[in-house]
């Protein structure tokens, strides 16, 4: 990858780690809200389903892993594994894919 | 890599706090990344009904896995503090040694408690 | 005292030396009564001995430190230490390294000055107390030893990565106003290569023996390159 890809990845772990400390303080808060509370399905249901605030927050927040782990994942597999080449890219392509399908059909199965 | 000293063993070599911080780190990130994808299906069971997601509900009140969320949690906080620490450094005027104080201290306090409030 | 020595090439192994103790002595002292009383074939680097050239650079109890300034009392255990070749960096025979990468990836660095005037310009005027002289200041000091190479943990995972001595030079360049070949010298050192894959363990920060801090250029840099790619000039 050229030097100005690098530096783009760059900035986008760093931006995506910036809305992350955001929302993983928030989201944290909640847990333990609700963890204290001994909510059951149905009650966490009924409180998260159709409301579109949280809807927006936990999609931007499902956004914004999708782009930072990948990034981080590829310097472990270049630094660790020594794995280099377009099979990583592809590997870090596809579990992209994946985090981004399974993210928002987490918030859809929670909020919509 | 022919010729390199990479064979050359010799005494454990004690290492500075930022190399422990960026260890657990990264560490911390590779575990939350095998995570996150386990705990998106999880939630997506909601999408099976209630009953699914209660069951599951059900599942996480067991001892072991109790153990293994407080883990997660304290991985977070590690890889947030952690993560903190690499911004300050990139993007503020430097101090050399505040960082690394500052970041474990952060990082502890903050692990500390949440991991608390969530056995609680 | 019992001194284990590497001996041989990357294929080499420890070699122990009873070596007599006295009450002042540095490592390159132990190191050279070794090669004059002992072991005659013993290659090992050394030229001031009094810690301005940074040649004697080697690897003590696995720390890359300059032997010359490395006091017995500081580094023995047990009455034993160890001493190696430079990590990092390909032996040639023992204690002695092939240094040409090391200073190749500074070049490619773009670690060169490169101005822009000529001699019928009048001369360039840099203010001392300027916030980019000051900046360059605490970090021209580097005299190529190598320790910090040694001591990075990314140097060791990534063979293509720059290294903390080069990229500390490229950002006193980089803040150097008399510099005519800057937006060269941000491409060469962005990327993977480059600043990018610092991880900030500061292993080269707290070896440098004259107290520099690559890991503040190497953020310098960072900063610099994401101005340049902000402003679509990268």
């Amino acid at each position: 990858m050229s030097a100005r890809g690098e530096t783009l990845l760059w900035m986008a772990q760093r931006a995506s780690a910036a809305v992350l400390a955001v929302c993983v303080v928030v989201h944290l808060a909640v847990i333990i809200y609700a963890v204290q509370g001994g909510l059951s399905a149905a009650e966490i249901l009924g409180r998260t389903r159709g409301n579109a605030a949280w809807f927006a927050f936990y999609a931007l927040f499902a956004l914004a892993v999708t782009v930072h782990a990948p990034i981080g994942l590829r310097a472990v597999l270049i630094e660790w594994l020594g794995w280099r080449g377009a099979s990583r890219t592809w590997f870090l392509v596809l579990f992209t894919a994946l985090l981004a399908w399974m993210g928002m059909r987490a918030v859809f199965a929670v909020f919509a | 890599m022919d010729g390199h000293a990479s064979g050359v063993r010799g005494v454990c070599v004690k290492k500075e706090s930022s190399y422990w911080v960026a260890m657990v780190h990264r560490v911390s990130g590779i575990a939350l990344t095998l995570f996150v994808p386990l705990h998106f299906w999880a939630l997506s069971q909601a999408l099976e009904g209630e009953a699914r997601f209660d069951a599951f509900l059900a599942w996480t009140r067991e001892p072991l896995v109790k153990l293994a969320e407080w883990g997660i949690v304290l991985a977070l906080a590690a890889h947030l503090a952690g993560g903190l620490r690499v911004l300050a450094l990139e993007f503020l005027p430097w101090r050399d040694w505040q960082k690394t104080l500052t970041a474990c201290a952060a990082g502890l306090t903050l692990a500390a408690g949440l991991a608390f409030a969530l056995a609680l | 005292m019992k001194v284990s020595v590497w001996k041989g090439g990357a294929g080499g192994s420890f070699r122990e030396f009873d070596v007599p103790r006295l009450p002042s002595q540095t490592v390159l002292d132990v190191v050279t009564y070794i090669q004059r009383s002992l072991d005659p074939t013993l290659a090992y680097r050394y030229a001031c001995r009094v810690g301005m050239c940074g040649s004697c650079a080697m690897t003590v109890n696995g720390v890359p430190r300059w032997t010359c300034r490395t006091h017995v009392d500081k580094v023995l255990r047990n009455e034993r230490m160890e001493v190696g070749p430079l990590k990092n960096l390909p032996v040639i025979r023992d204690l002695v390294t092939d240094m040409r990468e090391f200073f190749d990836k500074w070049a490619r660095a773009k670690g060169q000055f490169k101005g822009g005037l000529t001699r019928r310009d009048d001369f360039a005027r840099v203010a001392p107390d300027s916030e980019n002289r000051r900046s360059v200041d605490v970090a021209i000091e580097c005299i190529g030893c190598g320790v910090c190479y040694s001591a990075c943990d990314v140097v060791s995972w990534n063979p293509d990565y720059l290294g903390p001595a080069a990229l500390n030079r490229a950002w006193t360049l980089a803040r150097d106003e008399r510099v005519a070949d800057n937006a060269e010298r941000l491409r060469a050192v962005a990327g993977d290569a480059g600043v990018h894959s610092c991880h900030t363990h500061m292993s080269c920060t707290e070896r440098c023996p004259k107290r520099l801090s690559p890991t503040a250029g190497i953020a310098g840099l960072k900063r610099e390159i994401l101005k340049s790619a902000l402003k679509g000039e990268l």
